[in-house]
Protein backbone atom coordinates (compact mmCIF):
# COMPACT_ATOMS: atom_id res chain seq x y z
CA UNK A 1 0.00 0.00 0.00
CA UNK A 2 2.99 2.51 1.17
CA UNK A 3 5.22 1.30 -1.59
CA UNK A 4 4.15 4.30 -4.16
CA UNK A 5 5.39 6.61 -1.02
CA UNK A 6 8.62 7.98 -2.31
CA UNK A 7 10.27 10.18 0.05
CA UNK A 8 12.32 11.39 -2.67
CA UNK A 9 9.38 12.26 -5.07
CA UNK A 10 7.55 13.82 -2.28
CA UNK A 11 10.38 15.88 -1.01
CA UNK A 12 10.56 17.60 -4.55
CA UNK A 13 6.94 18.47 -4.67
CA UNK A 14 6.62 19.76 -1.11
CA UNK A 15 9.44 21.77 -1.62
CA UNK A 16 7.60 23.66 -4.78
CA UNK A 17 4.21 23.83 -3.08
CA UNK A 18 5.10 25.73 0.06
CA UNK A 19 5.22 29.12 -2.26
CA UNK A 20 1.68 28.61 -4.00
CA UNK A 21 0.11 27.57 -0.34
CA UNK A 22 2.28 30.79 1.03
CA UNK A 23 0.36 33.01 -1.62
CA UNK A 24 -3.06 31.02 -1.57
CA UNK A 25 -3.66 31.21 2.07
CA UNK A 26 -2.08 35.02 2.27
CA UNK A 27 -5.26 36.10 -0.23
CA UNK A 28 -7.62 33.43 1.63
CA UNK A 29 -6.68 35.11 4.80
CA UNK A 30 -7.19 38.56 3.74
CA UNK A 31 -10.09 38.07 2.39
CA UNK A 32 -11.23 36.49 5.55
CA UNK A 33 -10.14 38.92 7.57
CA UNK A 34 -12.02 41.82 5.36
CA UNK A 35 -15.55 39.80 5.59
CA UNK A 36 -15.17 38.87 9.49
CA UNK A 37 -14.10 42.26 10.75
CA UNK A 38 -16.01 44.47 8.17
CA UNK A 39 -18.34 42.92 6.16
CA UNK A 40 -20.16 40.31 8.32
CA UNK A 41 -23.17 41.69 10.40
CA UNK A 42 -22.87 41.80 14.46
CA UNK A 43 -25.18 39.60 16.42
CA UNK A 44 -28.53 40.79 17.72
CA UNK A 45 -27.45 39.09 21.44
CA UNK A 46 -23.37 39.26 21.23
CA UNK A 47 -23.16 42.86 19.02
CA UNK A 48 -19.77 43.18 17.57
CA UNK A 49 -18.06 40.58 19.93
CA UNK A 50 -19.44 36.95 17.97
CA UNK A 51 -16.47 38.51 15.60
CA UNK A 52 -14.14 36.44 17.32
CA UNK A 53 -15.96 33.54 16.97
CA UNK A 54 -14.01 34.07 13.10
CA UNK A 55 -10.79 32.59 14.62
CA UNK A 56 -11.84 30.81 17.55
CA UNK A 57 -14.24 28.22 16.15
CA UNK A 58 -11.57 27.71 13.04
CA UNK A 59 -8.75 27.36 15.67
CA UNK A 60 -10.40 24.44 17.49
CA UNK A 61 -11.68 22.88 14.14
CA UNK A 62 -8.56 22.38 12.92
CA UNK A 63 -6.58 21.77 16.55
CA UNK A 64 -9.32 18.23 16.79
CA UNK A 65 -8.78 17.28 13.04
CA UNK A 66 -5.11 17.43 13.81
CA UNK A 67 -4.96 15.33 16.80
CA UNK A 68 -7.41 12.96 14.84
CA UNK A 69 -5.08 12.70 11.66
CA UNK A 70 -2.07 12.09 14.91
CA UNK A 71 -3.99 9.27 16.01
CA UNK A 72 -4.63 7.73 12.91
CA UNK A 73 -1.28 8.06 11.45
CA UNK A 74 0.33 6.48 14.65
CA UNK A 75 -2.18 3.42 14.61
CA UNK A 76 -1.38 3.21 10.60
CA UNK A 77 3.02 3.29 11.89
CA UNK A 78 2.47 0.30 14.45
CA UNK A 79 0.06 -1.45 11.95
CA UNK A 80 2.22 -1.06 9.24
CA UNK A 81 5.63 -0.44 10.23
CA UNK A 82 5.91 2.82 8.04
CA UNK A 83 8.29 5.11 9.89
CA UNK A 84 7.15 7.70 7.25
CA UNK A 85 3.55 8.03 9.30
CA UNK A 86 5.17 9.25 12.59
CA UNK A 87 6.96 11.65 10.75
CA UNK A 88 4.31 12.73 9.20
CA UNK A 89 2.31 13.01 12.45
CA UNK A 90 5.16 14.73 14.25
CA UNK A 91 5.08 17.34 11.30
CA UNK A 92 1.55 17.97 11.62
CA UNK A 93 1.73 18.46 15.47
CA UNK A 94 3.35 21.91 16.23
CA UNK A 95 1.03 23.80 13.63
CA UNK A 96 -2.08 21.83 15.98
CA UNK A 97 -1.08 22.70 19.04
CA UNK A 98 -0.44 26.44 18.37
CA UNK A 99 -4.31 26.32 17.01
CA UNK A 100 -5.47 24.81 20.08
CA UNK A 101 -3.65 27.57 22.31
CA UNK A 102 -4.99 29.93 20.33
CA UNK A 103 -8.87 28.39 20.49
CA UNK A 104 -8.17 28.66 24.38
CA UNK A 105 -6.96 32.06 24.09
CA UNK A 106 -9.76 33.59 22.11
CA UNK A 107 -12.13 31.16 23.60
CA UNK A 108 -11.05 32.94 27.16
CA UNK A 109 -11.65 36.77 25.25
CA UNK A 110 -14.79 35.63 23.63
CA UNK A 111 -15.85 34.51 27.87
CA UNK A 112 -15.29 37.30 29.32
CA UNK A 113 -17.73 40.14 27.88
CA UNK A 114 -20.59 36.73 27.17
CA UNK A 115 -20.13 35.46 30.20
CA UNK A 116 -18.76 37.50 32.68
CA UNK A 117 -15.38 35.40 33.18
CA UNK A 118 -11.79 34.77 31.67
CA UNK A 119 -12.38 31.04 32.37
CA UNK A 120 -14.37 28.42 33.67
CA UNK A 121 -13.75 24.64 34.73
CA UNK A 122 -16.61 24.00 32.14
CA UNK A 123 -16.74 20.49 30.19
CA UNK A 124 -15.99 21.38 26.85
CA UNK A 125 -12.81 24.36 27.89
CA UNK A 126 -11.63 21.71 30.40
CA UNK A 127 -11.34 18.89 27.52
CA UNK A 128 -10.18 21.41 25.18
CA UNK A 129 -7.07 21.96 27.67
CA UNK A 130 -6.45 18.30 28.02
CA UNK A 131 -5.78 18.26 24.44
CA UNK A 132 -3.87 21.16 24.87
CA UNK A 133 -1.71 18.78 27.45
CA UNK A 134 -1.49 15.76 25.19
CA UNK A 135 -0.25 18.26 22.33
CA UNK A 136 2.22 19.28 24.76
CA UNK A 137 3.22 15.76 25.47
CA UNK A 138 3.73 14.67 21.72
CA UNK A 139 5.78 17.36 21.58
CA UNK A 140 8.05 16.99 24.45
CA UNK A 141 8.23 13.85 23.63
CA UNK A 142 10.20 13.74 20.35
CA UNK A 143 12.74 16.59 21.44
CA UNK A 144 13.20 14.36 24.95
CA UNK A 145 13.39 10.78 23.91
CA UNK A 146 17.13 10.18 21.56
CA UNK A 147 15.87 6.94 20.40
CA UNK A 148 13.74 6.48 17.48
CA UNK A 149 11.90 3.41 18.30
CA UNK A 150 10.86 4.53 21.60
CA UNK A 151 10.13 8.17 20.43
CA UNK A 152 8.01 6.18 18.08
CA UNK A 153 6.47 3.95 20.35
CA UNK A 154 5.54 6.93 22.84
CA UNK A 155 4.36 9.61 20.55
CA UNK A 156 1.79 6.90 19.59
CA UNK A 157 1.10 5.80 22.42
CA UNK A 158 0.31 9.55 23.89
CA UNK A 159 -1.82 10.20 19.98
CA UNK A 160 -4.01 6.91 20.79
CA UNK A 161 -4.67 7.84 24.48
CA UNK A 162 -5.58 11.65 23.62
CA UNK A 163 -7.74 10.54 20.83
CA UNK A 164 -10.47 9.38 23.34
CA UNK A 165 -10.57 13.00 24.03
CA UNK A 166 -11.99 14.08 21.20
CA UNK A 167 -15.68 12.84 20.95
CA UNK A 168 -15.32 13.78 24.83
CA UNK A 169 -14.63 17.54 23.53
CA UNK A 170 -17.14 16.92 20.28
CA UNK A 171 -20.44 15.80 22.78
CA UNK A 172 -19.24 17.89 25.89
CA UNK A 173 -21.98 20.16 25.55
CA UNK A 174 -24.39 17.49 24.94
CA UNK A 175 -23.22 15.68 27.75
CA UNK A 176 -23.04 17.79 30.47
CA UNK A 177 -24.85 21.56 31.51
CA UNK A 178 -22.27 23.57 30.31
CA UNK A 179 -21.23 27.47 29.79
CA UNK A 180 -20.14 26.81 26.63
CA UNK A 181 -23.17 27.15 23.76
CA UNK A 182 -23.74 23.55 21.87
CA UNK A 183 -22.53 23.24 18.42
CA UNK A 184 -24.26 25.71 15.69
CA UNK A 185 -23.13 23.50 12.89
CA UNK A 186 -23.55 19.91 11.97
CA UNK A 187 -22.10 18.57 8.69
CA UNK A 188 -24.37 15.61 8.84
CA UNK A 189 -27.11 17.11 9.03
CA UNK A 190 -28.36 20.70 6.42
CA UNK A 191 -29.51 22.49 9.83
CA UNK A 192 -27.42 25.46 10.88
CA UNK A 193 -28.01 27.90 13.87
CA UNK A 194 -25.60 30.05 11.47
CA UNK A 195 -26.77 32.83 8.91
CA UNK A 196 -25.23 32.01 5.95
CA UNK A 197 -23.82 35.92 6.01
CA UNK A 198 -21.87 34.61 9.28
CA UNK A 199 -21.33 30.83 7.64
CA UNK A 200 -19.33 32.15 5.35
CA UNK A 201 -17.02 34.23 6.66
CA UNK A 202 -16.55 31.35 8.99
CA UNK A 203 -15.92 29.42 6.22
CA UNK A 204 -13.46 31.03 4.50
CA UNK A 205 -11.75 31.98 7.90
CA UNK A 206 -11.63 27.79 8.19
CA UNK A 207 -9.78 27.72 4.93
CA UNK A 208 -7.28 29.92 5.77
CA UNK A 209 -6.53 28.59 8.76
CA UNK A 210 -6.49 25.11 6.85
CA UNK A 211 -4.03 26.48 4.54
CA UNK A 212 -1.69 27.47 7.17
CA UNK A 213 -2.05 24.18 8.88
CA UNK A 214 -0.56 22.57 5.61
CA UNK A 215 2.05 25.17 4.71
CA UNK A 216 3.48 24.26 8.38
CA UNK A 217 3.61 20.99 8.00
CA UNK A 218 4.98 21.33 4.45
CA UNK A 219 8.07 23.42 5.65
CA UNK A 220 7.93 21.02 8.84
CA UNK A 221 8.04 17.68 6.88
CA UNK A 222 10.78 19.13 4.57
CA UNK A 223 13.04 19.99 7.39
CA UNK A 224 12.21 16.32 8.67
CA UNK A 225 13.39 14.73 5.30
CA UNK A 226 16.24 16.63 5.57
CA UNK A 227 17.75 15.85 9.12
CA UNK A 228 16.31 12.22 8.02
CA UNK A 229 19.45 12.69 4.58
CA UNK A 230 22.08 14.51 7.28
CA UNK A 231 22.17 11.55 8.88
CA UNK A 232 22.67 9.63 5.76
CA UNK A 233 25.54 11.75 4.90
CA UNK A 234 27.41 10.72 8.10
CA UNK A 235 26.96 7.30 7.11
CA UNK A 236 28.80 7.57 3.87
CA UNK B 1 -16.44 53.66 9.63
CA UNK B 2 -13.07 53.46 10.82
CA UNK B 3 -13.67 54.47 14.36
CA UNK B 4 -16.88 52.07 14.35
CA UNK B 5 -14.32 49.18 13.57
CA UNK B 6 -11.68 50.08 15.73
CA UNK B 7 -14.58 50.65 18.82
CA UNK B 8 -16.17 47.60 17.71
CA UNK B 9 -19.73 48.61 19.69
CA UNK B 10 -17.33 48.91 22.73
CA UNK B 11 -15.96 45.65 22.07
CA UNK B 12 -13.04 46.48 20.15
CA UNK B 13 -10.40 45.64 23.18
CA UNK B 14 -11.98 42.21 23.13
CA UNK B 15 -12.21 41.47 19.58
CA UNK B 16 -8.81 43.59 18.30
CA UNK B 17 -6.81 41.07 20.96
CA UNK B 18 -8.31 38.09 19.94
CA UNK B 19 -7.32 38.57 16.27
CA UNK B 20 -4.33 40.31 17.07
CA UNK B 21 -3.03 37.07 19.22
CA UNK B 22 -4.00 34.79 16.28
CA UNK B 23 -2.03 36.80 13.78
CA UNK B 24 1.13 36.65 15.92
CA UNK B 25 0.71 32.90 16.55
CA UNK B 26 0.56 32.80 13.15
CA UNK B 27 3.37 34.90 12.13
CA UNK B 28 6.03 33.19 15.25
CA UNK B 29 5.24 30.12 14.21
CA UNK B 30 5.77 30.73 10.47
CA UNK B 31 9.38 31.91 11.40
CA UNK B 32 10.30 29.68 13.82
CA UNK B 33 9.57 26.91 11.33
CA UNK B 34 11.31 28.36 8.54
CA UNK B 35 14.52 29.28 10.73
CA UNK B 36 14.42 25.30 11.78
CA UNK B 37 14.07 24.64 7.56
CA UNK B 38 16.81 27.07 6.78
CA UNK B 39 19.36 25.97 9.98
CA UNK B 40 18.70 22.34 8.47
CA UNK B 41 19.34 22.83 5.12
CA UNK B 42 22.63 25.12 6.11
CA UNK B 43 23.64 22.21 7.77
CA UNK B 44 23.39 19.54 5.01
CA UNK B 45 25.02 21.94 3.10
CA UNK B 46 28.16 22.32 5.31
CA UNK B 47 27.75 18.16 6.12
CA UNK B 48 28.01 17.95 1.89
CA UNK B 49 30.61 20.32 1.20
CA UNK B 50 33.13 18.23 3.89
CA UNK B 51 32.40 14.58 1.53
CA UNK B 52 35.18 13.32 -0.37
CA UNK B 53 35.13 13.90 -4.32
CA UNK B 54 33.59 10.10 -4.14
CA UNK B 55 31.39 10.17 -1.38
CA UNK B 56 29.72 13.39 -2.65
CA UNK B 57 29.40 11.51 -6.30
CA UNK B 58 27.11 8.95 -4.64
CA UNK B 59 25.62 11.47 -2.82
CA UNK B 60 24.77 13.36 -5.51
CA UNK B 61 23.10 10.37 -7.39
CA UNK B 62 20.01 10.84 -4.90
CA UNK B 63 17.24 13.55 -6.52
CA UNK B 64 16.24 14.45 -2.90
CA UNK B 65 19.85 15.11 -2.01
CA UNK B 66 20.78 17.38 -5.38
CA UNK B 67 17.03 19.22 -4.51
CA UNK B 68 18.22 19.64 -1.20
CA UNK B 69 21.42 21.78 -2.24
CA UNK B 70 19.62 23.44 -5.12
CA UNK B 71 17.23 24.78 -2.46
CA UNK B 72 20.00 25.46 -0.35
CA UNK B 73 22.13 27.68 -3.18
CA UNK B 74 18.79 30.19 -3.24
CA UNK B 75 19.01 31.39 0.42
Amino acid sequence: MFKSFEPNKIFIIISKAQKYVLFLFVIVLTIGLIEALVLSPEDYKQSEVVRIMYVHVPAAWIALGIFSSLAFLSVGSFVFKNKHLSLIAKSLAPSGFVFNIIALVTGSIWGKPTWGTWWAWDARITSMLILAIFYGMYLLSWRIYEDKEKVIKITSLIAILGAINVPIIKFSVDWWNTLHQPSSINILSTNTAIHTSMLVPLGIMTAAFALFSILIFLMKYNTELIKVKNKGLDRL
Amino acid sequence: MINEIISMNGYGAYVWSAFSFTLISFTTLYFVTKLHLLKEQKRFAAKFGSLNEDNARVARLQSINREILSNTSNI
